[in-house]
């Protein structure tokens, strides 16, 4: 049983951090589904 | 190889007050969607005074009083620390005040859209005739209009109000009836960059000895857009700043890229010296209004002044290379491309690695990066932590993961190789070149031969693409070595060689 099996995730990326896209890519071949991906730009 | 040169810079901030309440979007934003809310009743108490903003460090040093070295001996926060003998002018341009900037928006007004009241333009008129660029300017300010004529436009035809100390002092009208695109707000905010470019633009000719006429191309690579309905940005604010300060054998053309902009113009306008096309090429940005107060809640939530209170604008010229300023390495430039990805692992490598090397070097071979240079005294506090040394960590991440750097020697090389934050975040302006006036000198008398300029910038906001972008570039302490670009002796002899071999076989053949 893996921690994200069944699990909605909403993602929030930071521009100058992790990235949404990078966030995502990460999450992959998890049980995880991604129903929300963004990057910020907080500057 | 002949690369063309930094040859001057010009860098302005004006602190405009007013303009942070009543045209940041954090601001206005509040004001329709919780008009009532504590942070705009508290917001005024946070507004820093005109001396505030001149005693500020990071301000000092964007105009170039103090370096960004010695912004270290500055303990964090710096906004409760003066600058000893801070002064309104520097090295490479001016702190200018808000009353005196709402003249310039009159003064580059081309099409008597500003409306300024009579007795503000009398008191500014006197204000401002010892100042050294503007002095000649007074009469394009006029007479003035009575102030209930100012109010009636601003009440009953969708002008743009313009205040100053609380008052109104002026306003913008719209410039078309029914497009969106000339409405007051727009015009406004386009004017602000007209006068925040054209104010950076002559202190780069004032302060470098520069003959305007010798500009041939200029390149404006703020974040808004100019156009009317049927091209919303059209532009040029390029040409417009030209021929603001009288850079009569120029044309231009306006490139955006988000924030990544500032270092995609800089590498266009290196391109464009060292085919030979133009011989001096200036890059150019004004300010924007809609950033000021972008992270004011936090600061006032923190019992910070809003520090957000300047718009930045620089002016930079690229000239054929006169074998004294630091040379622009167009060989050895970074591009994040669509086929990059997003990973931080990615993103320095494509901006940082790959173009060193194509030039044999090293990450440590970089005496300095600039990278995105936000001031982190305006950051941290707003939870978006300190950007500048983000990204020397990640440098510094790559070059140990490459075995050119020693994992212990990662915090050494963010202090080495970078440098503490002191720009505005006004998007475009932080964004590897606040660092350019300061390279002329480090290069050149310094003791740097070698650094990087970065930009990066968020095309996602403009919901077009999921992508972002950034571009690099490196500049390099001058050989002295001026050599036209041309066929060499050496490759004469061998061509006229080669014919003769030609000639003598085609005739065995006969």
């Amino acid at each position: 049983m893996n921690m994200f099996d069944g699990k909605k995730v909403m993602i929030i990326g930071d521009r100058d951090g992790i990235p949404g896209p990078a966030i995502e890519e990460c999450l992959k071949g998890t049980g995880a589904e991604v129903v929300f991906s963004a990057t910020e730009c907080f500057v | 190889m002949s690369y063309p040169v930094i040859k001057g810079a010009g860098y302005a901030l004006i602190h405009t007050p007013d303009m942070i309440i009543h045209n940041g979007t954090t601001q206005t934003t509040e004001r329709i969607t919780n008009p009532e809310s504590e942070y705009l009743k508290k917001i005024t108490d946070h507004i820093r005074t005109y001396e505030e903003v001149i005693n500020y460090a990071p301000n000092q040093v964007y105009i170039g009083n103090i370096t960004p070295e010695d912004l270290r001996n500055y303990k964090l926060p710096w906004f409760d620390k003066d600058v000893p003998e801070a002064n309104r002018f520097g090295k490479f341009g001016e702190i200018m005040p808000q009353d005196e900037f709402i003249c310039l928006l009159k003064i580059v007004d081309s099409f008597d859209l500003v409306k300024l009241k009579k007795e503000f333009i009398n008191n500014l008129k006197v204000k401002m005739q010892n100042h050294p660029l503007f002095k000649n300017d007074m009469d394009q300010l006029k007479e003035g209009e009575e102030i209930e004529e100012i109010e009636k436009m601003v009440k009953e035809q969708h002008a743009e109000a313009l205040y100053h100390e609380g008052n109104l002092v002026g306003c913008v009208k719209k410039a078309h009836d029914i497009d969106l695109n000339l409405t007051a707000h727009i015009l406004f905010e386009n004017l602000v960059v007209k006068a925040s470019g054209m104010l950076a633009f002559k202190h780069l000719i004032n302060k470098n000895n520069i003959d305007v006429s010798d500009i041939e191309y200029v390149i404006e690579c703020s974040e808004e857009a100019c156009g009317d309905m049927n091209q919303r940005g059209g532009g040029n604010f390029a040409k417009a700043i030209a021929e603001s300060v009288g850079a009569v054998n120029a044309t231009g053309s306006d490139t955006r890229g988000f924030c990544a902009a500032p270092t995609h113009a800089l590498i266009e306008a290196a391109a464009l010296v060292k085919s030979g096309i133009y011989e001096n090429v200036v890059i150019v940005a004004g300010g924007a209004t809609a950033k000021l107060g972008m992270n004011g809640k936090d600061h006032v939530k923190k019992e910070m002044p809003i520090l957000e209170d300047v718009l930045g604008a620089f002016a930079i010229l690229i000239s054929k290379n006169d074998g004294v300023n630091p040379v622009l390495r167009t060989d050895l430039v970074g591009k994040h491309t669509v086929g990059t990805g997003s990973s931080p692992q990615a993103v320095i490598t494509a901006l940082v690695t790959t173009p060193l090397e194509r030039g044999g070097l090293k990450i440590t071979d970089i005496d300095k990066y600039s990278v995105e240079m936000q001031n982190p005294d305006i950051t941290k506090p707003a939870g978006a932590g300190d950007v500048p040394e983000a990204n020397y960590k990640m440098i510094g991440a790559l070059g140990v993961k490459r075995n050119e750097l020693e994992r212990k020697e990662l915090l050494n090389f963010v202090k080495e190789h970078g440098m503490p934050g002191w720009a505005p975040t006004q998007g475009h302006i932080p964004s590897g070149v606040p660092y350019l006036g300061f390279a002329m000198k480090d290069l050149t008398e310094g003791n740097i031969n070698r650094a990087m300029i970065i930009g990066k910038g968020s095309l996602f906001l403009g919901r077009m693409t999921n992508l972002f972008d950034g571009v690099s570039i490196v500049i390099e302490r001058n050989s002295g070595k001026t050599e036209e670009v041309g066929v060499s002796q050496e490759t004469i002899k061998k061509m006229i060689a080669e014919s003769m071999r030609d000639f003598a076989s085609q005739l065995l053949k006969e």
